[in-house]
């Protein structure tokens, strides 16, 4: 064993107590980063595909990013006018030409698309109002967007084209209600069109947004229900790679001018809670990892303290600096290797405890324990950073031990 | 004439500060390989200092110092570390025996830094250099499981470990009862007969310094007095004896 390696770990040894508390430092940072991360990136990600999975890639709303120019605008846009009290023109809600545009985008490889219309409505069933989001759909080309075949518990998507009035709502929304299969709802819309309908199906996708409000049903049934005859205000598209929504969202707005948005989009506010959430993460185990650096600094600086003999000897003996900045460096990357082995069998089992946590909650979408996301990608980074911030903890006092002058030391202990 | 192992022309040493400090001043030393040597002087006079500069632990201020006809005062720290290593040995008042060692592996410390030999010839030649000094018993122990007296021929046996050109000991009797002390005055004799190893030892106890060869004594920081000791065993083959400095 080189002799710095065996001075180092022989110093550890010595001093178990002391050592194994700063390793348990190191363990805590590591274990807990490996955990937190796990379960972060679990819940992320299973939020992320549901989404993906769930919701449209991208959806083609019937409006603009920005209001339209005015014409007194246009004519004196440099000039030194200014127009107070003007109204932009009503516009006929929906998207034109909508057949056009799916039938041209349908054309694109990787890309599914279907046309809809969605608008507020009340579901009466018996004394209750409840107010859900009604989309119009065509059965066959949305069966190709969404996944809603899969999500049915029950009923089907082709009972829409069979029944008359058919029906497909969401989990959540049957229980507000009070409906099963076959029951029949009056929906009343906006426009004052009521009409009666006949659950064929119920959905429940694990995403509460749309289990516990939205419900389907033929494209023309709703048009007159909200009496927009012809009229489509979505367009709904699905990607077979779906990481590229963003860029196929933004080169669709560019040419039918329609707000386009990507589910990365539509996502926005969860997704940015996702970022805090990680950077509290990454302060957290930080933090904790700060405090298990002052634990590898105690320690390193205590034995620097009780060890200024032997240094003042070994330098004399012909030690160099390097020599002894290495020994003390060998001890704090023991205690940070060590202790990040430990770091792992505590994070690993610590998502195996988590694992076996149940429960309900419903928040974004319905979970009933933790979902967990584990990869060594955690337990390096942890790693990594427990050693980084263990080499640099030892190497401070290290560098002080290697400047001591034998001279100074030999003197004092005279 | 041969050259001497160790050559001082005008040494001097400042300790840098607002008031400066003047720890030896003007110090021309020759001494010859074999030679046992004892600098004497009241505490606080330099006699120290000197040692650690003739050690190569401490570097002078102004003049300078020849190992083996070789200027020092141009080396590096590495280059001076490994002139430490390989060619002096050291034995303080206080053993500075690593604690958590044993005996053996104590010794074997230097032998691990030069890496010459293998290991079993370290551990051979480390248990050889304990059964010179009749520590035979005593190399699976820790420093805190033996006396003073065997702490400190351990800790000879150590400054021994890479076969030294020069054994520079700084009051090596100092924490010793008089019985252990002398026992160590014993050993040097011996290195300096047998093995034609030069001694340079600090020490204020006068009959100790009787046991040596030449005296030096230190006054203020600067040479006394330097004179053979009469007791001295004459030995043929020798080097001649530097003259009187003042």
């Amino acid at each position: 064993m080189p002799l710095a390696l065996d001075i180092a770990l022989t110093h550890l040894l010595t001093r178990k107590r002391q050592t194994a508390v700063s390793m348990l430092g190191v363990a805590m940072g590591v274990g807990f980063a490996i955990a937190m991360a796990g379960m972060m990136e679990g819940f992320q990600n299973y939020f992320v595909s549901k989404v993906i999975d769930v919701t449209p890639h991208i959806t083609m709303k019937d409006e603009f990013r920005n209001p339209p120019a005015q014409p007194a605008a246009m004519r004196f846009g440099h000039g030194a006018l200014a127009l107070h009290g003007l109204r932009p023109r009503d516009e006929l809600r929906g998207i034109r030409r909508a057949q056009s545009i799916v039938s041209s985008l349908a054309r694109r490889d990787g890309l599914a698309i279907a046309p809809s219309l969605e608008g507020q409505v009340f579901l009466r069933y018996g004394s209750k109002d409840v107010g859900a989001s009604l989309i119009g759909i065509e059965p066959d080309r949305q069966r190709l967007v969404s996944n809603l075949e899969n999500d049915l518990t029950v009923g089907s998507l082709d009972a829409l084209k069979t029944s008359a009035n058919g029906l497909i709502i969401g989990y959540d929304l049957a229980r507000k209600l009070g409906v099963k299969m076959r029951d029949t709802v009056t929906a009343v819309s906006p426009a004052g069109v009521i009409l009666k309908m006949k659950i064929v199906g119920i959905f429940r996708t694990g995403l509460i947004n749309l289990d516990g409000g939205v419900a389907y049903a033929l494209l023309k049934k709703v048009q007159v229900l909200q009496k927009r005859i012809n009229v489509v205000n979505q367009i709904t598209m699905r990607l077979k790679d779906p990481d590229a929504a963003g860029k196929v969202a933004a080169a669709i707005e560019r040419r039918f001018r329609y707000r386009t948005e990507s589910w990365q989009e539509a996502n926005e506010g969860v997704l940015g809670v996702f970022v805090i959430q990680h950077a509290i993460m990454y302060a957290t185990t930080g933090a904790i990892l700060v405090v298990a650096c002052f634990g590898i600094f105690n320690v390193i600086s205590t034995i620097i303290f009780e060890k200024t003999r032997d240094i003042a000897i070994l330098k004399s003996m012909g030690f160099e600096e390097s020599d002894i900045r290495s020994i003390f460096l060998i001890e704090g990357l023991a205690v940070g290797i060590l202790g990040s082995l430990l770091g792992w069998a505590l994070g690993y089992g610590l998502l195996q405890l988590l694992g076996s946590v149940k429960f309900n909650v419903e928040s974004f979408v319905k979970l009933e324990g933790f979902v967990l996301h584990s990869t060594w990608v955690h337990y390096a980074i942890g790693t990594v950073a427990a050693m980084a911030s263990a080499a640099f903890a030892a190497y401070l006092p290290a560098r002080k031990a290697a400047r001591l002058r034998p001279v100074d030391i030999i003197r004092g202990a005279a | 004439m041969t050259t001497p192992v160790l050559e001082t022309r005008g040494v001097t040493r400042v300790l840098p500060g607002v008031i400066p400090v003047t720890l030896v001043r003007d110090v021309n030393l020759a001494i010859g390989q074999g030679e046992f040597v004892s600098i004497v002087g009241p505490s606080g006079s330099g006699k120290s200092s000197l040692l650690y500069l003739l050690g190569l632990l401490d570097v002078p201020s102004e003049g300078e110092l020849y190992l083996q006809g070789r200027d020092t005062s141009t080396l590096d720290e590495h280059e001076l570390a490994h002139l430490r290593l390989e060619k002096l040995g050291f034995v303080f008042q206080f053993h500075f025996l690593l604690p958590e060692f044993d005996a053996l592996t104590n010794i074997m410390v230097p032998m691990r830094r030069l890496g010459k030999m293998n290991h079993r010839a370290m551990r051979e030649r480390a248990r050889g250099l304990l059964a010179d000094f009749g520590l035979e018993d005593a190399a699976d122990k820790r420093p805190g499981q033996l006396s003073g007296g065997m702490r400190q021929r351990v800790a000879v046996a150590r400054a021994l470990a890479n076969d030294p050109l020069v054994i520079l000991a700084d009051e090596p009797t100092g924490n010793l009862d008089q019985k252990s002390g002398r026992n160590v005055f014993d050993i040097f004799e011996g290195l300096v007969d047998t093995m034609g190893t030069t001694v340079i030892a600090v020490t204020h106890d006068e009959h100790l310094s009787a046991l040596t060869q030449r005296r030096i004594t230190i006054v203020d920081g600067v040479i006394d007095a330097d004179h053979k000791v009469n007791s001295g065993p004459a030995r043929p083959g020798e080097p001649p004896r530097p003259e009187l400095e003042i």
